[in-house]
């Protein structure tokens, strides 16, 4: 029972974060039809510039609390200079063209902002260990958590309540369900898609760098983890299906149960056990758990 | 997705074809060029790959100005200056053979030092021998390269990682007569899974009444640990056996600290001096660690590691960790070879194959005997010790040192056999 138990709330741990770094990944693919691999990157410089200002913060000796709002803004800072340049400077050119191009088109970005962080940051890593332990801890049975592992899930579950009310309560969030579903019909009616793109890149790009921000307490921060993270964020938003939210909240869920329950139980499917819960959502739902129906146009 | 229209649009550059240039040059002047391997990027850079690059970088300046410490006063390879082509390893194997290719066939070099990743040594080592080029393995750590093969044009100037299970659970045993079971968290590549295949071995032979409570093998650059701790904490065990290395230990021990575990359990890292001083905070006082070879904390005092220590610091902010020891080794074991075979009066390949086979030399690590595969594997004893924090530097206490034959199959005998039979002491 011990165990059960361990599983669940390791599970949801694992599930939270997995949800915040596939979250922007989704909504980007939703809205604009892009799978944007230069998300790792966008998650990679928001780790980079959490541990930098919130480093900074703690050294200066300003109240430790205030660090978590300065990972936020930092995430935030990321989303608002990085999305911006990235869709303004290169996407909006591509608008259009072969998703297999523009795949390709946010590979390159990816690869340019790895050698970006390296050039800014170098390769010694940066620890903001601090913010990790700060809030003591929780227990259950003979389990130690630390409250900042509640963090991550409440951060998981309001940015998703956030997210599924503008899109369904806004006049803003309608207008980008309207692109989602037909982007040439809504900029026939009125709608500016440019500038639902530009805001939709925006928050992804802001997103991501969150992800990588809530998460620098917890890792070593150096060069090479946007990659690791990319592939993770990859699977749970095909397994939820391209561009659904819901359904990258359900994916984020299985396969962070299925993968704890791996570690707690059968230890040497670990690494196989995420491709698995892949493998067979993808056969019984080729297109994702949630992948709405397509409409055939002629 | 129209990828074939895609492929189209690719054109691949060929680099520029070097153009020779001419030079006054004797042969004696002309530089020695050097491929160097090691992590630029990725989690290995920091704690493993950037120190040796430092350190090789050092070295080859102290070597060409002629201030290293006897016997190696000599500049640069008897005489000849060297020069440095760096490349990074992060990529994989495959990525790798083509990099080697690159070196050899492109760039030139006379030598490659390289690889921290046993991985990409297993690509390389046959790749090596394909195109007659000696290279030196300076730090990857698996026994298979000499023990499922033979190479004529690979050496290892550097101890395999069979003596980090070997030492690492003798100081165990003897720090712990009683204990008895022990979890282990691993990476679940060639590494960390011989590590482990090796360390219960090992424990098997020496007390076989000690129980595994628990394997863990995630990913290698996993990140998150969450299900890993749990379970290690559910496990009760007395001790954490753990290879892990990179960004991978520094996050498991960001985040099993909060949690209590090293409460509970003793931790041994048999690969943890590097990262003494990243972790202040972070390591438990307590921690059994361990270098590979008397490296880094552990090396003994003498005029080349205090040479070693000194050239390091001048270009980083700490001293020397045990990767940096390790590219110290391969760079005078390399010298060593090369000045005995220009002594001979021949500086050809298989002139400096031969006089590296079986040859014995000073490092900052104290003596390298390569004794192993056929005289291309180095030996030497090892240390372990335990961790203890002063005034927020991580430092190493009840350090026990212990001899090659207790902690190195003897040649002819693979590790596995060596443990399984008892690590009955061979003759050195």
């Amino acid at each position: 029972m011990a165990q059960l138990l361990a599983v669940l709330i390791d599970g949801l741990i694992y599930s939270s974060w997995l949800f915040i770094i596939a979250v922007g990944l989704t909504l980007i693919y939703g809205v604009m039809k892009i799978l944007n691999i230069a998300h790792g990157s966008l998650y990679a410089l928001g780790a980079y510039s959490a541990a930098s200002l919130a480093g900074y913060w703690l050294k200066q000796g300003y109240p430790p609390m205030g660090s978590y709002a300065v990972m936020v803004v930092a995430a935030i800072l990321v989303g608002l200079i990085a999305g911006p340049i990235i869709e303004r400077g290169l996407l909006r050119f591509m608008y259009g063209k072969d998703e297999i191009v523009l795949v390709l088109v946010t590979y390159a970005v990816f690869l340019i902002l790895e050698d970006a962080v390296k050039l800014i940051w170098g390769v010694d890593p940066y620890f903001i260990a601090q913010p990790y332990g700060m809030l003591g801890n929780f227990s259950i049975g003979d389990l130690t958590y630390p409250n900042y592992n509640l963090v991550l899930f409440g951060a998981a579950v309001l940015i998703g309540v956030v997210l599924a009310w503008v899109l369904t309560k806004t006049r803003q969030g309608k207008m980008l369900l309207a692109v989602i579903h037909d982007r040439e019909m809504s900029g026939a009616m009125g709608i500016n898609v440019g500038k639902v793109y530009f805001i939709t890149f925006t928050v992804g790009a802001m997103l991501g760098a969150l992800g990588g921000a809530l998460t620098a307490p917890m890792i070593s921060v150096q060069p090479g983890i946007g990659a690791e993270t990319i592939v993770l964020a990859f699977a749970v938003v095909v397994i939820g299906g391209l561009g659904s939210l819901p359904g990258a909240a359900l994916a984020a869920i299985l396969v962070g149960i299925v993968r704890a329950a791996a570690v707690h139980y059968r230890p040497e499917l670990d690494l196989f056990s995420i491709y698995l819960v892949m493998a067979v959502v993808l056969i019984v739902r080729p297109k994702g758990l949630f992948s709405a129906q397509e409409a055939r146009k002629i | 997705m129209r990828v074939a229209n895609f492929l189209k649009s690719f054109a691949f550059l060929l680099a520029a074809i070097p153009v020779a240039v001419p030079t006054l040059a004797t042969a004696d002047e002309k530089p020695i060029r050097i491929g160097l391997v090691t992590f630029l990027s990725g989690p290995a850079a920091g704690p493993f790959g950037v120190p040796a690059k430092v350190a090789a970088e050092a070295i080859v300046d102290s070597l060409n100005a002629g201030k290293v410490p006897a016997p190696y006063a000599t500049k640069g390879f008897g005489g000849r200056p060297l020069e440095l082509v760096v490349i990074d390893e992060a990529g994989g194997g495959t990525k790798q053979v083509s990099e080697f290719r690159n070196l050899v066939e492109r760039q030139d070099v006379d030598f490659v030092i390289g690889y921290i990743g046993s991985g990409d040594c297993l690509a390389v080592a046959p790749v090596a021998d394909e195109l007659k080029k000696i290279t030196i393995l300076f730090d990857c750590g698996t026994p298979r390269v000499f023990e499922d093969a033979s190479y004529k044009y690979v050496f290892r100037t550097r101890p395999h990682a069979t003596m980090d299970a070997v030492a690492g659970a003798l100081y165990l045993l003897e720090s712990r007569p009683g204990m008895k079971n022990y979890g282990g968290i691993n990476q679940n590549y060639a590494y960390g899974q011989d590590s482990w295949a090796d360390f219960t071995a090992v424990m098997e032979t020496l007390k076989p009444e000690v129980t595994v409570t628990t394997s863990q093998m995630p990913k290698f650059g996993a990140g998150q640990y969450g299900p890993e701790i749990s379970t290690l904490l559910q496990s009760n065990s007395e001790v954490i056996h753990s290879s892990l290395w990179g960004g991978d230990l520094e996050a498991f021990m960001l985040q099993a600290k909060p949690r209590d575990l090293f409460a509970r359990s003793q931790l041994i890292l048999v690969a943890g001096e590097p990262y003494l001083h990243r972790l202040p905070g972070n390591i438990p006082d307590g921690t059994i660690i361990g270098a590979r070879g008397p490296s880094g904390v552990y090396a003994p005092k003498s005029p080349l590691n205090d040479w070693l220590r000194t050239i390091y610091k001048e270009r980083g902010e700490t001293y020397p960790n045990y990767p940096a020891y390790s590219v110290a080794q391969a760079f005078l074991g390399l010298k060593t070879a090369y000045e005995k075979a220009k002594a001979g009066g021949k500086t050809e390949t298989d002139d400096i194959i031969k006089a590296f086979e079986f040859e014995t030399f000073d490092s900052p690590s104290g003596k390298v005997m390569m004794k192993l595969g056929k005289g291309h594997q180095a030996v030497t004893g090892t240390a372990y010790g335990q961790t203890r924090e002063v005034n927020g530097v991580v430092t190493v206490v009840n350090v026990k040192y212990y001899p090659v034959e207790r902690v190195q199959p003897p040649e002819g005998m693979k590790s596995v056999d060596w443990i399984k039979a008892g690590m009955k002491p061979g003759k050195w």
